[in-house]
């Protein structure tokens, strides 16, 4: 299944290769990465969405992550209560005679339009991995011209669900 | 047996200490001077244009270089350097090619723990990533295989770099440590008051060496209901220096003791409660030991697939503990009930002070014993030919079992671990998980440079010493008394006893009918060399060639088709293990 994990790490040359080397050699498939900058000034913190079924391998991924020097903190963040974001920009096929009933099957999506031409209409959109996939296929008829996503970064909520399991004592 | 401490050894000659009138002024002198502040009193190496300046700042400031021939040499000696004295061993390299070649070494000190510093010289940074001379990316090209690696971009860092090199490749888990040095930054001279010499601070490497109070009550809890423990040592029992705490911990509690291969030498070779190496040629109660226990205790042992065989099938019965100062061994290979990660001297010593009911372990013990009688190491000994076994165990008897051995890598290797009942720790240092040929050699000139009053024994295939043969001008310059034993089968072993079991004895590339003339290759070298062809004279001439404070070259002329045994095939359990009896 797809696994959802941060890294923060020290802003080192040289410390993205080390990192995807480390999933490369472990045979991991990485979906998709995302990179920047935290609010402190040193440390970055990446995004992974990687694919993978078996709990093992997963904590060994965790495991051989942590071990790297430049790398502060690893977790996986899948089960937690987390808000997920992509952003996409998907220059769509939109001729004069079409483009209103185009703008107007986008609109649920609140996507941006960031830039015309006389038959290509760029929307902006950004939202959860799935919504981009549905707006992907939403407009694909019309003929996607260009696409390029972001890759998914993710944020912790603030408030977790509380675990439940001390009800148990009422059964 | 006396200690080799001939007067015509010179190798005890340290460089002079340091002139105090010695200022640095550029980088390299830096990287001289932090080397001296790490207590490095030996370097391996070989100079090339992108550390000359290096090089001229270790005519300045002297430190003892031992220049081997090649660079993978310099590599070899170093792990078996670090191997000897548990502290980094240090290699300096040219960019490029002096890089490159230091590769199989970075590795085999990788996945065996083997602490390095390696310092390579790199092209000027205003022209690396243009293809320059002897430019090759070895920062990319180490990642997966260092510990953790560094390029110097400010002369200034240069004393926190080396700080941290050490501090990372000789604590926690040890390994390798790069330091890639361009050549401006080497020349360039620095403000004294701007050098950036601030303590270690390194927030993303924390190993932790302590046990955890809980998870050791478990463990003492499940040694004391235990009925089979075992225990299985490796070799994070050497890197912790732990000899003392393992074996005061099995006397106590009567607890039977097998190695890893890489363990040999944690405790001696003839403890009562040994019962030998484990895994694909261990003996057959080790293996057996394993299969039936219902206590395994994993000391610093990484579970690795020579071992283990079919990790399905392992320890089937075992409520398994694992002590691992790396987090990431631990449910690596086999699932584990009661982890530890710590340190194997710390983990002992906090099992030793509780006091605990002992495990009543006699009728284990006796079992063992009696499988340990009923199948003991074998071969058929033959009337016209010299078994391999047969040497090795009079190398045994000649150094007492105290000699530090090194071993290439293949069927003499298994032989010598089978075999060589070591007395001493830090006394086997041999290639396990990458199974490097080419190893053994100089890995011992290494060795007896870290004790040069130590006998080492260099147990070699024909094969594998014509890897790093080379090295041989190292032994005559140092006079170093290194004694190379050549297990010669003019074959391939190894890989001729596999094909012969699994390839219809088919084989290919694996015989060398035409070779060197060993004892004239010595002797083109400067160095005695010679011959054992019969088991008549083979005592006298080990004997002679061994106890002698010369270098020498010894070529064991053996029986080329003797197979290792007994034998765990691939994919099989370790009790499915054959060859186990005489036939």
């Amino acid at each position: 299944m797809k696994r959802v994990i941060t890294v923060s790490v020290i802003n080192q040359s040289g410390v993205l290769n080390r990192v995807t080397g480390l999933l490369m050699k472990r045979q991991f498939n990485i979906e998709s990465i995302t990179v920047g900058h935290t609010e402190l000034s040193n440390i970055s913190k990446m995004t992974f969405v990687v694919n993978i079924s078996d709990e093992v391998k997963l904590e060994q991924l965790i495991k051989q992550l942590s071990k790297q020097i430049d790398v502060l903190k690893v977790n996986d963040i899948t089960d937690k209560s987390i808000v997920l974001r992509e952003l996409a920009l998907v220059k769509v096929v939109s001729p004069a005679n079409l483009r209103l009933e185009i703008n107007a099957i986008v609109e649920p999506f609140r996507p941006q339009i960031i830039d015309t031409s006389k038959n290509v209409v760029t929307y902006q959109v950004t939202g959860h991995p799935d919504k981009i996939d549905a707006f992907i296929e939403l407009v694909r008829p019309y003929g996607i011209k260009e696409l390029t996503r972001t890759g998914v970064t993710a944020s912790v909520r603030e408030t977790q669900p509380v675990d439940t399991p001390q009800l148990s004592i009422l059964k | 047996m006396t200690a080799n401490t001939s007067t015509n050894v010179k190798i005890d000659a340290l460089p002079s200490t340091e002139d105090e009138n010695f200022k640095p002024k550029n980088g390299s002198d830096l990287l001289i001077k932090a080397l001296k502040d790490q207590n490095v009193d030996t370097v391996f190496g070989y100079p090339g244009g992108a550390v000359l300046n290096v090089y001229d700042a270790m005519y300045k400031n002297p430190i003892r270089h031992i220049l081997t021939r090649h660079e993978q040499g310099a590599i070899h000696a170093a792990e078996g350097y670090a191997r000897v004295l548990n502290k980094p061993g240090v290699v300096i390299a040219t960019s490029g090619p002096g890089a490159t070649n230091l590769v199989t070494g970075i590795t085999d000190a990788m996945i065996d723990s083997i602490p390095l510093v390696i310092f390579t010289g790199q092209v000027a940074t205003s022209v690396i990533g243009s293809d320059a001379f002897q430019e090759a990316d070895i920062i990319g090209i180490t990642t997966p295989i260092t510990k953790h690696n560094y390029q110097v971009h400010d002369v200034r860092d240069i004393p926190r770099i080396v700080k941290e090199a050490f501090h990372i490749a000789n604590t926690g888990r040890k390994g390798p440590v790069l330091i890639d040095f361009p050549k401006n930054i080497s020349a360039e001279i620095f403000d004294e008051t701007e050098l950036n010499d601030a303590p270690i601070y390194l927030p993303g490497y924390q190993p932790n060496t302590k046990p955890n109070y809980l998870q050791i009550q478990k463990a003492i809890q499940a040694i004391s209901e235990s009925k089979k423990p075992l225990v299985l040592a490796g070799a994070g029992v050497l890197f912790a220096d732990a000899r003392k705490e393992l074996t005061e911990f099995v006397e106590k509690y009567k607890l039977p003791v097998i190695n890893t291969l890489l363990g040999l030498g944690s405790i001696h070779g003839n403890h009562e409660l040994f019962f030998g190496m484990a895994g694909m040629h261990g003996a057959v109660v080790a293996n057996d030991a394993i299969q039936n226990a219902d206590l395994l205790i994993n000391i610093g042992a990484r579970f690795d697939d020579r071992l283990t065989g079919d990790t399905k099938r392992f320890a089937p019965n075992a409520t398994i503990i694992h002590i691992d100062i790396d987090p990431a061994e631990i449910g690596k290979i086999i699932p584990t009930d009661i982890p530890i990660v710590a340190d194997a001297k710390e983990a002992l010593q906090a099992i030793l002070s509780k006091e605990i009911p002992a495990p009543d372990t006699t009728v284990w013990l006796d079992y063992l014993y009696q499988k340990q009688n009923d199948f003991p190491y074998w071969y058929e000994e033959d009337e016209q030919e010299i078994l391999p076994q047969q040497i090795i165990q009079m190398v045994h008897a000649i150094t007492n079992g105290d000699a530090i051995v090194s071993t290439d890598v293949g069927q003499h290797q298994m032989w010598a671990a089978q075999y060589y009942k070591l007395n001493n720790d830090h006394g086997w240092i041999t290639s396990g998980g990458l199974g490097t040929m080419g190893f053994g050699f100089p890995a011992a000139i290494g060795a007896q440079f870290a004790k040069p009053d130590k006998k080492v024994v260099a147990i070699v295939g024909d094969a594998g010493f014509q890897m790093t043969n080379q090295e041989l001008a190292v032994l005559k310059e140092f006079n170093l008394p290194v004694k190379v034993v050549i297990i010669n089968n003019a074959a391939l072993g190894m890989v001729r006893q596999w094909q012969e079991l699994f390839y219809e004895g088919r084989y290919s590339q694996s015989l060398m009918p035409v070779q060197p003339d060993f004892v004239k290759l010595a002797d083109a070298f400067g160095i005695k060399g010679y011959r054992i062809t019969s088991l008549d004279e083979a005592g006298a001439i080990l004997e002679e060639a061994l106890n002698s404070d010369e270098p020498a070259v010894i070529d064991a002329r053996v029986k080329q088709l003797e197979n290792v045994y007994p034998m765990v095939a691939s994919g099989k359990a370790l009790h499915e293990m054959v060859g186990v009896k005489k036939p």
